[in-house]
């Protein structure tokens, strides 16, 4: 296994300096570099056009250019950006990385969970009203044309109904005599999350190593979750950032709903074909044959077993969300990087928008990566046939 | 089948059948009552799209309802006393009522007041462009990129994925290598960045696309499907009886991967239509009008806080976008298990 991954690792590794390979070639073949925004400013003289290329040296060979490029980026030098000026192009996707993060693995998680649970009933009621009303309304969700779903989203819960933010990450008003920065608070509530996620893990393991068994182990996770989160909001309430906590969380609810509820259409949707593809298979109906109640079927025969293409999915949509972001992020101003890639490609700030690509193909192979460990973990019967 | 006798009839749909796998897919959508739901929708789409340049010759004058340069004053209605119709302007037909009391003073003809009525059955814009002018044109831009993105890459696809598993060795090395890194590349950001940098229209989104899903995902599935076929005697067989590789790749091991590359083009369209919407949404399309661009207006004009008093304003365009893209889905979903089963067959 150690070896595969290895292997995997390095065919990544590879991928990703094609990738940037191709990026900057894609981009060497545009007509005219940076300095051409300045061709029609007539206090510009071509002297100061031609030493500004020096300066960046642009004057150079492709291929000097090219190995340049390639050390700034091994060395985590993307430039410096064109919009905010001195300031470098890392430090501003630094700031932004996180919020996209805990955006779209919140989203995806939570819309994989209620997909998958929602797609096994599916299944298992094919062909029943309730199996039909899930199918419509997920082939619905995935054919929706999505701005005009969270528009839709933004009018009712934000502009009419007033529950929720219009738009942002937080409140300016609110945060102008905050004590700490928005970036700190929200490494703050990460923390408290990974936290927490980690407690849940490593109770649910002890449970299952123990082998405590019967409904009384049914309520440690969710008592311990309880504990952590009290003890996560006392915490903040003594430090007093609880204010600034919820109002980040309350700017995260709106886009955080829209876009679980739009993905769970294609993970309902996989998981009942997956689950159908399953049912054919004669261990279960052998499992039928000896008499099994329906729920093990159900649980431990179908949905096992068909949470493989489902987890494959979901890793992989993980590394997708940075790319596809860029729609939600700016039609709730979610300051993350696919608004940051939008507005500096709009704007001419080329540095940023670049760098902002590369972050983002970078994690689409770190995606693929978590999705070949997930694969090899759950299913080891797949490991030799993914060798291709 | 006449209790198994076998009738020339019989013997003439059994050769068919077998002949040719996209006969059966043809077999299948007639049967499927989802699939003839979506060919119904793209069918009146396309009625949408033949008839506009039609209306543009005949009823509807270029001034008043060019979808780009149109532009209505309504200097005809100040006569009847309507005075209240202002950019963006709701369907027509909200003024009815006061059609009809002109007609009934004598005022105009039946075939005036109708004509008043039927002006702009979906409004105007904010910039006084007739909305169904809009609509109907857009029709035209989509198809046209969607049946070019998956016609380039549907060729790709079939073409670099039967080549890789009939020739295999280091084609097939770099094809699939090149696949598992287009796989990866993050092509709506990739976009926006190239809009940024030159001028994106439709032939060159649809190539770009076109080029990104072909050497993509599409190479590998119709590879492993060539390689199935491959592996079958008769494949052999023509090769001993003396055919050629290029004959055997025409004859045998295409026709029976174009189901699945048909299934792949279907939904390839809903794709490049989404993306089509998504860029042109942001106005980072040269595009003269689309369903996207349609609603790209009304958010930049400023009407989106009021968006259920303008409807006339984002929901043609979107339900346009959606019913479009669904009705490609529609059709694809139905025949992925009948191209499924085909593949496990072989």
């Amino acid at each position: 296994m150690l070896r595969y991954l290895g292997h995997r690792l390095l065919q990544i590794l590879v991928l990703l300096f094609v990738f940037i390979t191709l990026t900057y070639f894609i981009l060497q073949a545009m007509p005219g570099d940076f300095t051409s925004i300045y061709a029609s400013n007539p206090q510009m003289t071509p002297e100061m056009i031609a030493n500004l290329q020096a300066r960046f040296g642009l004057n150079e060979s492709v291929w000097v250019q090219y190995v340049r490029f390639l050390r700034n980026i091994v060395t985590g030098d993307l430039g410096v950006s064109f919009s905010e000026y001195p300031r470098p192009v890392w430090d501003i996707i630094k700031e932004r990385l996180p919020r996209t993060f805990v955006l779209f693995f919140s989203a995806n998680i939570i819309s994989f969970y209620i997909g998958f649970w929602l797609g096994k009933w599916s299944a298992w009621y094919k062909g029943r009203a309730a199996d039909k009303v899930l199918v419509t309304g997920s082939i619905s969700l995935i054919t929706a044309f999505y701005p005009l779903v969270a528009f839709m989203a933004l009018w009712v819960f934000s502009y009419h109904l007033g529950w929720l933010p219009l738009n942002n990450f937080v409140d300016p008003i609110l945060w102008s005599n905050a004590p700490l920065s928005s970036m700190q608070v929200f490494g703050y509530i990460i923390y408290a999350a990974v936290v927490t996620t980690a407690l849940l893990i490593l109770v649910s393991l002890l449970l299952r190593k123990k082998g405590v068994a019967g409904a009384k182990s049914r309520w440690i996770p969710p008592i311990v979750l309880g504990l952590a989160l009290l003890s996560a909001v006392a915490l903040f309430q003594r430090s007093g950032l609880l204010i600034y906590v919820f109002d980040i969380l309350y700017h995260l609810l709106l886009p955080l709903f829209v876009l679980t509820f739009i993905r769970i259409g294609s993970s309902l949707l996989l998981t009942r074909d997956a689950v159908l593809a399953v049912t054919q298979e004669d261990y279960v109906l052998a499992a039928r044959a000896r008499g099994l109640a329906p729920a093990v079927i159900r649980n431990r025969y179908l949905a096992r077993n068909a949470i493989h293409p489902v987890v494959t999915s979901l890793a992989l949509s993980l590394g997708e969300s940075f790319s596809g972001g860029v729609v939600t992020e700016t039609l709730f101003s979610w300051p993350g990087i696919g608004l940051t890639l939008l507005r500096a490609s709009l704007g001419g700030d080329y540095p940023l928008a670049v760098g902002a690509f590369i972050i983002t193909g970078i994690f689409l192979l770190l995606g693929h990566v978590a999705a070949d460990i997930a694969t090899a973990c759950l299913d080891p019967r797949l490991r030799d046939s993914i060798g291709r | 089948m006449n209790r198994g006798r076998i009738t020339r009839k019989s013997t003439k749909k059994l050769h068919r059948t077998s002949a040719s796998p996209m006969r059966e897919v043809w077999q299948h959508i007639r049967a499927s009552k989802t699939a003839l739901f979506g060919i119904g929708i793209i069918l009146l789409f396309g009625f949408c799209a033949l008839i506009h340049p039609l209306l543009m010759h005949t009823v509807w004058h270029p001034r008043l309802y060019d979808p780009v340069t149109g532009y209505d004053s309504f200097s005809s209605w100040y006569a009847l006393g309507i005075y209240d119709a202002v950019h963006p302007a709701p369907p027509s037909w909200y003024w009815t009522p006061q059609f009809l009391s002109s007609w009934r003073t004598g005022q105009i003809s039946l075939g005036e007041c109708l004509a008043h009525i039927a002006r702009h059955p979906l409004g105007t814009d904010p910039i006084g462009r007739d909305i169904l002018s809009q609509l109907m044109y857009s029709t035209r831009a989509e198809f046209i990129l969607g049946l070019l993105t998956a016609i380039i890459t549907v060729s790709i696809g079939t073409i670099v994925g039967t080549a890789a598993a009939y020739y295999a060795g280091w084609v097939d090395t770099f094809f699939m290598r090149l696949a598992d890194l287009l796989m990866l590349f993050p092509g709506i950001p990739f976009l926006i960045v190239l809009s940024a940098m030159m001028d994106l229209n439709l032939v060159n989104l649809a190539i770009v696309l076109g080029i990104l899903s072909g050497f993509g995902s599409i190479t590998i599935i119709i590879k492993a499907q060539a390689l199935a076929v491959k592996s079958h005697a008769y494949v052999e067989a023509a090769r001993l009886a003396g055919g050629s590789r290029l004959w055997v790749v025409r004859k045998h091991l295409i026709p029976h991967v174009l189901p699945l590359s048909f299934l792949y083009m279907l939904f390839t369209v809903t794709a490049a239509i989404g993306t089509e919407a998504t860029l042109s949404f942001f106005g980072l399309l040269n595009v003269g009008c689309s369903w996207g661009l349609m609603i790209h207006t009304m958010s930049a004009s400023g009407y989106l806080a009021s968006s259920i008093r303008y409807w006339w304003l984002w929901l043609p365009a979107g339900l346009a976008i959606t019913l479009f893209c669904a009705a490609f889905y529609l059709i694809g979903r139905s025949l992925e298990q009948v191209v499924h089963s085909q593949r496990q067959e072989g």
